[in-house]
Parts: C-alpha cells; structure tokens; sequence
C-alpha cells in the first residue's frame, strides 16, 4: 500500500457546508472548482457536446419541404403561425401535440429522477451546461483552482487585467452565440444571420439576443451555483420524486470513517482507519462548494466530479473504488448497519474489510437491476403510453378539414318559389404544402342545392373549389331546399369535402333551420 | 443614545432606539436592494424629463423625445390606411361588376361593405339584413328594383322615393278607393289574395281579375308577375312587403303605403356604395 503522503492534500474547505452557513444575506464565497478526470468528467464532456451542438446547430439544419413551405428543418413560424419539424407540421390548434410533448419530459423526469436521481441536474440542464463550459473557459485562461485563487486575491495588474478581460470576452461571446441560436429557430436561420449582422434585423431580434446574452453571462458566468441553489424549484421538488431505491451521489462513510490524515502512523500504533484520507479532493473539484461527506444536501446537482476524484484517490493509494459513489439510500443503509455491527458501535474498519483486506462481499453495490421497480416501471409506462399517443395522433391526423358555421341572422330565409335557404360559413383547411382542388358534397337533405357566393355556377350537390398550400379557405354557401322537401325544423345534413388525389375526406354534420311554416 | 448597542441573542447592531427595554435591530436593506432603488429615483427623474409627465395649468411638459400617444394611433392609422389603399383606389376606379369579377377585391368590398353596413342599414333592415314588415328582406331573391348588382348600386345610390335626389327610384300606386267602387276592391283583392296562395270567396276571383286587367296589369303585369322597372311588386310569389292577409291587400289596394329609402351616394361617397352593393349582392343578389 502506497502512503497516503503521495497524495496532494488540498487545503479546501466546504464553502457551503452546515456548519458555516449563515442565514440570510450570507455574502457569496467565491468557489474555484479544481479540474476533475475520470469517467464522469469524460460523459460530461460527452453530453456537453452533443446537447450545444443540438442547440447551436439544429437551427441550420434544412428540410425539403417543397416550393411553399419554408425548408427550416425546426422552425417555430410565429408570424404564420406554423411549427416545422423535421417532416412534421403542426398548426395552432394541434398545439396539443407540444403538450404531449412537456408531459412526456415531466414522466421523462420523474423516472429519470426517481430511478437514477438528480440525472437532470446533473448532466444535462442547460444551466449546469453553460455553467461547465464557462468554468472550461476560466480554467483555460486563468489555469486550475490554485492559480485562479491567486489571481483572485492579487492586486491589479496588467496581466490579471488582461486575464480577466480576455475571460469576460469569452463568456459574452458565448452568451451572444447563445442568444442568437435561440432566435434562428423563430426565422429562417441564414437569411437573419445576414440580417443580423448588416443591421438589418427587426429590432426585437436583437432585444432577444441581448437579453440572452445578459442571462447566460450572469447566470453561467457570474450566479453559477446559486441559481440553483436559491433560484431554481426543482432542487425542492425531487424531494418528492426521490426514494431510498434512487441513486445519489453517496459517500460511503461504512468504508470512509473513520477518516485519518495520518493512516500509517494510525496502523503503527495499531489502529484500524477508514480509507477516507481526509485529502479533500471531493471537496475541491465540487462546482456547487459542498462536502458531500456531510452526506445528501439541497445544493448537490449529482454531477459525479466528486466520484471521479476521489476514484483516481483511491487508485493511487491502491484500494477498491467507490468510496464516493453512486448508491442507493436502502443499500447504504445496508452497508451502514454492517459496519456498524447493527448500530451497536461506531464505524468499525475491521467489520468492513476481511484479513485479507477486501471488502467483506456481504457488502451491497449498485446493480442495474435495482432500477427495475413498480415506480419506475409505471413512470415508463406513463411515458411512453403518452408518447405513443402522440404517435398515434400524427400518424392518422386529417390534413384536409373541414368547419361550417350556420349563419345566425337570419336564420332561414324564403325566397320566391317557397324553398328555403339557410346560409353557411364553410372553412376548408388545406393542412400540406401544396396546392389541391378539393370537391364539397352535400350529403342528405332531400332536394337541397347549393350555390357559392362569388362561383359562378349553376346550383349543385356538388362542386370543386381549389384551395391554395398550407391555407384556410373560406367559403359562403347557401343551401337551399324546395319547400315540398322540407321536413322539420331542423335537418340534420353533411358537407362532405373530398381530395380525389389522396382519397382523404372529411365530414362536417350541419343543421338546415326552417320554419314552423312552410307555405 | 450615540454608543454601538449589540443585541446578544441575534449578534446584530440596533438602531438605538428603544422602548421599556425593547430594541429595534439594525438590519440593514441588501446594497443591491438599495442601489437598485437609487437607479429607480434616477430613472424616474430621466424618465419625466424624456417624456410628457409634470401636469401644467392647461397642458403637460411635452418631454424632450417628443413622444405621443395620439400621434402613435395617427400613425398607425395612417400605416392602416397605407396597407388597403392598393384595394381602395381599385374599388373607386373599378366598376361593381368588374369588383365582383377579382376575387381579393370582392372579399376585401364585401368585408367594407358589411361594416357599412352594420353602421348605415340594419336601422331599417335588421342586422342580419332580414328586414321586416315594409323595410325588405335583402337575403332572399325577390328584389323590387331588381337585383342585379348594378341594379342594388342604383338603389344604394340615389334611393328610392328620395326627393332630393333627381335620380332617385320612384312610382306611386295610386290610391284606387278614388277610383274603384268597393265592390270591385273588394274582388281584385280576392283576386290577388287567391294568387298569393290565400283561400278567398271563389265566385270573386272572376269578377276580381277583370278589374285587375283593367286597373292593375299596366304596372304589375297580365300574370302579375310585377316589374322591376316600377318598383311593381310580384304578387304571385312566397314572398310579400306589407300584405299577410286579405285584409292587409285591400287596405293596400284602397291607400297604398309607400316606403322611402334614403339616398346614400352623397352621404357615404361612391366607394362605400360599391363596398354596399357588392355586400348586398352576396346576401341574395341575383334576379
């Protein structure tokens, strides 16, 4: 076994720990994360890029949609009210396709959460994000923890000047980039680039880009931890998602206590210690400034850093990995009452490890199977009962509609030969980018005719109105039924509008009013 | 009280005011809290100067950026106005029937036209242009002056029986109680009544249409089927202005009533009756 003197101790110390905080108006301890490497550190990276690059890039993305849709392949069309995605276009009144959407990432989140904890926070939340690409950026410029350190409390100079200068380009050049990959899903991306940078762009273009730059700088750059410490509600309400079979971020103090500094000297004197050494590495690398030995806290977002250093602790000094780890609350617990002999005593080495200094097997770790339970099983199926949904919904949706409204004054009118006309707002809805004739019937309503206000035709059952691509057409139609024909108050009667080229139809049932009288 | 008091539970300076004991902790507002609160004052101060603010005796300070509300709406209004003037010099130039022939032309005039409407014609026509006893019905297809679209643009024009306008529809029905004996009034408005569709003394209807020949048939016509060209009512369709029975008919027959429809060209402009017609038409124009 290696001496615990080869590994560098840290003189850190947890910014916010139990023990110094303070209520209220507590000023804000500056933390200076100290690089992490490891397994989690490398997915972080992983994730980072892949979720930026989705972000900054999906915008430029295009998408064959033919000559009369934009070719954006995600575009939110405010101003035509139109939302592209991919092959997929959905009008406002199917915005129940969006929400779908937000309560497959609500289920998303609770069995993410419930299953593998604060996964969201973690990994992949876009604050955690930026914040993670602004520490790369400060540690990139003005080095590791120790140099910031220095450079924070050093007087003025040229060279911290032009340190901090070049830091604070950086992140308003990230914000900028930010800010303006947000509003090139509103519009078509490369004609507002152009625009944006001639000085061409609507005005509310570069509000939005200020803005966004002004909340990704404060928050990534300047708040960091504490937005989500103090401003964000989700740190309260994984309380509830959480159980004791959810992963967290655990140090498994069974194996860790007790901590010593000074493990040979506490052999030689014939003690038996723990394998926490006390060299403050978790406390270190944590963006949040927390000890996670104090054990689960609010502040912790889970980000693993933590794991990853004490991991490379561990390896030098040659023992198991995992004294930090992640662990579910029912098997720490498991591992405690060992260690602690039922709780009969404090902590005791020797009930951890055997003679030949392994872990005793009787010892739980995680296993993939615990994430199969009730809970997380109902939640998958929430999920993706909703997400089927929604693929259910997009596969057999009309994109040839129809909606009548019955005039309301007058209600009926008589004409001259007796018969009687009711008038109607007819709406035809040509849901796909291109232009189609589509043939409305009337079907029932014995006798009936109609005619098109501002089509020059002769009465019918039937007639062909073109509609144009991806629009609304209006049509005012009368009905009108010979008076030998009229049977009731009211009639029930269907417009049936028809695009012989794809076979879609769809049906509307009208009413045809009339009075108690007919003469 | 001048010396620093610290209170001993809360470790926090008091103001130095105290009651029977009590005092007050000197907690002080968070500098952000507080500079934020200064930048607002500055803000307020910047802010009464760049736009109209201190009241004054008969006006307000107008505010050095020249800011107006009122000349925001002139603006818009004038942007508004902008917007349509493509549609409203086609229409003053266009002919009705040319109007009704451009589709976007026709919906925007039908669009106009229905406000116009909604301002100038549902006093006497109702609302939904239904009409009612003596002001006519504009949905259906009976039109008295015909209904042709040139024929409503004449009507909306210079009215009907409208004195002060020389182009102004007119006829009068005489009123035949001078002319007829009571006898005969009393057959032609069987007569007509059985035309109409009412059950009436058979053995009048005989007597009653040779009177009508003589009297009735030069404005109405031999079938009395009416003439547009007179304002000649048919009086053989479902469709009648101010008779519902028999009565009503010989009450007609001896002292007709003649309705008045204003002439709204010199009013309202010759666009705005374009805009008219064209929506009057789409309701029931036609014959």
């Amino acid at each position: 076994m290696l001496d615990t003197g080869e590994v560098e101790r840290l003189e850190v110390s947890a910014v916010n720990s139990a023990q110094l905080r303070q209520p209220l108006y507590a000023k804000r301890t500056k933390i200076f994360p100290k690089r992490a490497v490891g397994r989690f550190r490398s997915f972080k990276w992983i994730v980072m890029f892949v979720t930026l690059g989705i972000y900054y890039l999906v915008p430029w993305l295009r998408w064959d949609r033919g000559p009369y849709a934009p070719d954006q392949a995600v575009l939110v069309d405010l101003a035509n009210r139109r939302f592209y995605f991919f092959f997929i276009e959905i009008w406002p009144q199917e915005f129940y396709f969006v929400a779908g959407l937000l309560v497959m990432a609500g289920f998303g989140l609770f069995l993410v959460t419930s299953s593998v904890g604060r996964a969201w926070c973690g990994y992949t939340c876009p604050q955690t994000v930026w914040v993670d690409l602004y520490i790369a950026v400060e540690r990139f410029i003005e080095g590791d923890r120790n140099a910031r350190i220095k450079l924070d409390q050093s007087g003025w100079s040229a060279r911290k000047l032009a340190l901090r200068i070049t830091k604070h380009s950086i992140w308003l050049a990230i914000g900028v980039a930010t800010g303006g990959a947000w509003i090139f899903y509103f519009a078509d991306a490369p004609t507002l680039f152009m625009d944006l940078v001639t000085g061409q762009a609507v005005p509310i273009a570069y509000i939005t880009v200020a803005v966004l730059t002004a909340t990704t700088y404060v928050f990534g750059g300047l708040m960091r931890e504490q937005v989500c410490t103090y401003m964000c509600p989700w740190p309260r309400i994984q309380a509830a998602m959480l159980d004791e079979r959810s992963l967290t971020v655990t140090y498994n103090d069974w194996r860790g206590e007790p901590r010593t500094r000074h493990a040979k000297k506490a052999a030689a004197a014939g003690q038996t210690v723990g394998d926490c050494v006390d060299c403050n590495a978790c406390v270190a690398v944590c963006p949040m400034g927390i000890d996670i030995r104090d054990g689960q806290q609010l502040e912790c977002i889970t980000c693993a850093l933590c794991i990853d250093a004490c991991d490379s602790v561990m390896d030098k000094l040659g023992k198991e990995r995992g004294l930090i780890a992640y662990a579910t609350l029912a098997d720490y617990n498991h591992n405690l009452a060992i260690a602690t002999g039922g709780g009969a005593q404090p902590i005791n080495p020797d009930l951890v490890r055997d003679e030949s200094k392994k872990i005793r097997p009787e010892f739980l770790n995680f296993s993939l199977r615990e994430l199969l339970r009730v809970r997380t099983l109902v939640y998958f199926a929430a999920w993706s009962a909703v997400g089927m949904l929604i693929v259910y919904g997009l596969l057999t949706r009309d994109r040839l509609e129809v909606n009548v409204l019955h005039d309301r004054n007058p209600q009926f009118v008589q004409l001259s030969d007796g018969s009687i006309r009711n008038g109607f707002t007819v709406k035809l809805l040509n849901m796909i980018p291109e232009p189609r004739t589509v043939i409305v019937t009337l079907q029932g309503l014995r006798g009936a005719q109609m005619s098109v206000v501002g089509l020059e035709q002769p009465e019918d059952r039937s007639f062909a109105v073109h509609v144009e691509p991806d629009k609304l057409k209006t049509l005012k139609v009368y009905v009108r039924q010979p008076a030998e024909n009229i049977a009731g108050q009211s009639q029930y009667f269907n417009f049936v509008v028809e695009d012989k080229a794809s076979y879609e139809t769809d049906t509307y049932r009208a009413t045809f009013e009339a009075p108690e009288i007919v003469k | 009280m001048s010396e620093k008091h610290i209170d001993e539970i809360s470790g926090v300076a008091t103001t130095g005011h105290e009651w029977d004991g009590i005092r007050e902790l000197n907690n002080p507002l968070p500098r952000w809290w507080v500079w934020t609160f200064y930048l607002t004052i500055l803000w307020a101060i910047g802010y009464t100067i760049a736009y109209p603010a201190w009241p004054l005796l008969n006006s307000a300070t107008q505010g050095v950026l020249g800011f107006s509300s009122r000349a925001d709406v002139k603006k818009e209004l004038a942007a508004a106005q902008e917007a349509k003037a493509s549609y409203v010099s086609a229409i003053a130039s266009k002919s009705v029937e040319e109007i009704q022939a451009d589709e976007t032309l026709r919906t925007f005039a039908t669009a106009a036209g229905a406000a116009a409407f909604k301002v100038n014609c549902v006093q006497c026509h109702g609302s939904g242009a239904e009409g009612s006893k003596g002001f006519p019905n504009l949905n259906d297809d009976d039109w008295l002056w015909g209904g042709k679209i040139t024929d409503i643009q004449q009507t909306i024009a210079h009215g009907i029986r409208f004195d002060t306008d020389a182009d102004t529809r007119v006829s009068e029905m005489p009123a035949f109680k001078e002319m007829l004996q009571p006898q005969e009034i009393k057959d032609v408005s069987s007569y007509v009544a059985s035309l109409m569709g009412f059950t009436v003394d058979e053995t009048r209807i005989e007597p009653g249409k040779v009177v009508f020949a003589a009297n009735c048939a030069s404005c109405h016509g031999a079938n009395a089927m009416g003439m547009q060209d007179l304002g000649a009512p048919n009086l053989t369709d479902s469709i009648s202005l101010l008779v519902h029975s028999e009565a009503d008919i010989e009450s007609q027959v001896r002292a007709p009533k003649h309705g008045v429809m204003p002439a709204w060209q010199a009013r309202l402009g010759e666009s705005t009756v374009k805009e008219l017609a064209t929506y009057v038409y789409s309701l029931g124009g036609g014959k």
